[in-house]
């Protein structure tokens, strides 16, 4: 399954629930457009839930890290909630957890924006 | 599509055409085939990424989606190991001339991380120019017994 992102507000940040897989293709142009327009539209704290992201592959993770730059760019911020044990290797591996700010509780991640 | 599976029950021998497509399908089948070997879920997943990781090279990069170039895949399954190797028709490129995605200044780059997973996911990796055209990338998962 091709990742499905949904939005909703808590506060003034803007939280992302993805669902399914961020791979080379479908998925990953998806997410790509979404940030995009999330910080073209002037959306300067977004929170990336990937609690329900089963697969990211190098491509998926291109996209996040250049997700990351363009809300940067953008002088917002974009941080990952939730990941799952595999997604969290993954990012261990590409040694991209000193890159992300990383939360567990959802509460917490989206007090860290204030 | 042609087929030339032989030998063991799960080794396969196939030409994909240049697409996503075959990435996904390539994937599920050496899935399948390491589920069936006896690999535990963890190392199923590792080499399912390997085998995507390595697919999509030579999709995207090696024969750039062309309609005429294939994807040669190669799975041998023996008790202890699954090899696959993926051979694509393209220009070739030098393994060691590929950019060290954990270096610091390379660490926001938005691609060239495809063949460091494939080393971390899989036991042995060998990646060289295949001849007379295109590179060739064979790597080896060999199963834990508890």
């Amino acid at each position: 399954m091709s990742v499905k992102l949904t939005t909703r507000q808590v506060g003034d940040v803007t939280v992302i629930d993805a669902v399914g897989r961020i791979t080379l293709g479908e998925g990953s142009s998806t997410f790509r457009d979404m940030i995009r327009d999330m910080a073209a539209a002037g959306n300067k704290k977004l929170l990336l839930n990937l609690g329900e992201v089963s697969y990211i592959d190098s491509s998926g993770i291109g996209e996040l890290v250049s997700g990351f730059t363009t809300v940067t760019n953008h002088g917002g911020n974009l941080k990952l909630l939730n990941l799952t044990k595999r997604v969290k290797d993954l990012l261990q591996i590409t040694k991209l957890y000193t890159v992300f700010e990383v939360h567990d509780d959802e509460a917490a991640a989206v007090r860290s924006f204030s | 599509m042609a087929d030339h599976s032989n030998g063991g029950t799960h080794d396969v021998d196939k030409f994909f055409d240049s697409s996503l497509e075959s990435v996904d399908a390539a994937e599920e089948l050496v899935i399948e085939i390491a589920k069936s070997t006896g690999f535990d879920e963890d190392a199923v997943h590792e080499l399912g990424m390997a085998v995507r990781e390595a697919m999509v090279n030579a999709v995207v990069h090696g024969n750039r989606y062309s309609l005429k170039q294939k994807v040669h895949f190669k799975v041998g399954a023996g008790p202890d190991r699954i090899t696959v190797s993926i051979r694509d028709e393209g220009e070739g490129f030098e393994p060691q001339a590929v950019a060290d995605p954990l270096e610091q200044g390379n660490l926001l780059k938005q691609s060239g991380r495809g063949i460091m997973l494939i080393q971390a996911f899989v036991d042995e990796v060998n990646i060289q120019r295949a001849q007379p055209r295109g590179t060739e990338v064979v790597m080896t998962k060999i199963l834990n017994r508890a």
